[in-house]
């Protein structure tokens, strides 16, 4: 029962996909619209090649091989050691049997993860990536960034074993992938900001910031409802693989995510509405989708209440935090995938040690669990994916050429554009 | 800068899971978590900066009022 459930859900899956893609391509520029929502055909099509041919070897699965090594008395289990092309996994469940079964949907469950994470940048980089240089740098996320992190938290690895180790209660949580699937893809989307810099007209000389808004936020409000049904795939498996969550908590974990949305598109809704006069739709779908990131962790373990106050805490944050990065660090993030995947992402793992529920007396140590997991997202992942992203700049150039910026990229790169039979304006926001 | 940062970002978690593999209580365990996880906000900091420095560079050399030669 629960492996046909867990099935079902991970069928889900690719409706995440899809409504990220719409997203990211309405708050872009019409003139990249078509290029935005091929980048995450690609990016599908990439990762699960990758990730079959190289990595589910190195993310693998509880009980698997992995590499590890002795310090301070203790195994840390840091990299799958699986065979490649996945000959380690049987489908034939008459060979195998449950466990047979449950590794298989691991694969699947990672298949469609490692593409979700992947879609991720293309939030940061929409406008100017150009489509060689991303299904390069989608290559070396599937095949190293994704799996060396999702092994140490969904394969058995070092993070997840913390509660064993060092008695840091269950260790680190993350039942709906905000650290593995959207920690790492905002982190990486980060990165690539930094390499490929703002749009062309996005600064003034002095550094202010151009507002350049979304060309389409029907697309986007669309994309934040598939999602949600993509999301329901995510956290609903995850918790049932990763965590052996059964059956009866689907009913649970589908109101917690919902839940957690709700609290944080409602929140910044509020936000907007105090700080600009109106509620502002483009900030809204994001804390939409930053209500799913943040409530991500912890939805299998958490109260229906405690995931609203995630949710809230999510949605007030993405206001600020999309403001932050655009006006003061200047960071030109079009889709907003740094402050929604990658901040909201960090809340959610933290938030989960707060509310999931642990033995008495053992908040602090799941606490300090989800801090260790959050420290080494920051100092092990985001230096590797900076210098994977940047030595791969220096063979592959990832940004679009001067021409290109201008044109947009589906002149560019495809040769037509999006909506050929409309009139495409000039850009208003650009200063004259 | 970058490069500082980055080798900051690392040094944060390297002290974390130090700390976690030969500090023995939990109280110092937390501590040096919070040192780490400072250490790492130091240097996401840096590599903030660096961009920053880079992108106003940009901006002043008009890099960002693009397209003057379209118009």
């Amino acid at each position: 029962m629960t492996l046909v459930l867990c099935l079902l859900c991970i069928l889900l899956m690719p409706f995440a996909a899809a409504g990220l893609g719409l997203i990211q391509a309405g708050l872009g520029r019409s003139r990249s619209a078509a290029h935005a929502l091929l980048t995450t055909l690609c990016a599908l099509a990439v990762t699960s090649i990758v990730f079959i041919l190289v990595g589910f070897a190195w993310s693998g699965f509880a009980g698997g091989a992995s590499h590890s090594f002795e310090l301070g008395g203790v195994r840390w289990d840091w990299l799958g050691a699986e065979p490649f092309l996945a000959h380690g996994v049987h489908f034939d469940a008459a060979g195998g049997g449950t466990t047979s079964l449950a590794v298989g949907l691991v694969l699947c469950f990672q298949m469609f993860a490692v593409a979700i994470a992947a879609i991720i940048p293309i939030g940061a980089g929409t406008d100017r990536w150009r489509l060689s240089a991303f299904i390069a740098s989608s290559a070396l996320f599937a095949a190293i960034t994704w799996p060396l992190f999702a092994h140490w938290v969904w394969g058995g690895g070092w993070l997840s074993r913390l509660g064993t180790s060092f008695s840091l209660a269950a260790g680190f949580v993350d039942a709906g992938g905000s650290a593995v699937i959207h920690a790492v893809g905002g982190l990486t989307a980060l990165s690539l900001a930094w390499i490929l810099g703002a749009r062309k007209g996005k600064y003034a000389g002095d550094g202010t910031a151009t507002a350049i808004p979304g060309h389409n936020i029907v697309m986007v409000l669309v994309g934040c409802i598939l999602s949600l049904v993509g999301w329901l795939g995510v956290n609903s498996a995850g918790s049932m693989l990763f965590y052996g969550a059964g059956a009866g908590r689907v009913a649970g974990i589908v109101v917690n995510t919902t839940l957690a949305a709700s609290a944080a598109s409602l929140a910044a809704l509020g936000m907007t509405r105090l700080r600009f006069g109106k509620p502002d739709a483009s900030l809204i779908a994001n804390g939409w989708i930053s209500g799913l990131v943040a409530g991500s962790a912890g939805s299998a373990f958490v109260s229906p209440g405690a995931a609203i106050a995630i949710g809230f805490v999510a949605g007030v944050l993405v206001v600020f935090s999309v403001e932050m990065f655009e006006q003061r660090l200047l960071v030109d993030d079009p889709g907003g995938a740094i402050s929604v995947h990658g901040v909201g992402g960090i809340w959610g793992v933290l938030a989960a040690g707060f509310f999931v529920g642990t033995a008495p007396g053992m908040r602090g140590a799941q606490i300090l669990a989800q801090v260790v997991g959050i420290a080494a997202l920051l100092g092990f992942l985001l230096p590797l994916t900076c210098g994977l992203n940047w030595l791969l700049n220096r063979l592959v150039p990832q940004r679009v050429d001067r021409d290109g910026d201008w044109h947009g990229m589906d002149i560019r790169e495809l040769g037509a554009g999006a909506y050929p039979e409309f009139v495409v304006h000039s850009d208003e926001f650009v200063p004259r | 800068m970058k490069l500082a940062g980055c080798l900051l970002l690392l040094s944060g978690a390297l002290i974390v899971v130090t700390a976690l593999a030969m500090l023995p209580g939990f109280a110092m365990r937390s501590w040096f978590g919070v040192a780490g996880i400072a250490v790492e906000l130091l240097g996401l900091g840096a590599m903030a900066r660096g961009h920053m420095l880079e992108e106003r560079g940009a901006a002043k050399a008009g890099a960002h009022t693009p397209f003057r030669e379209y118009r």
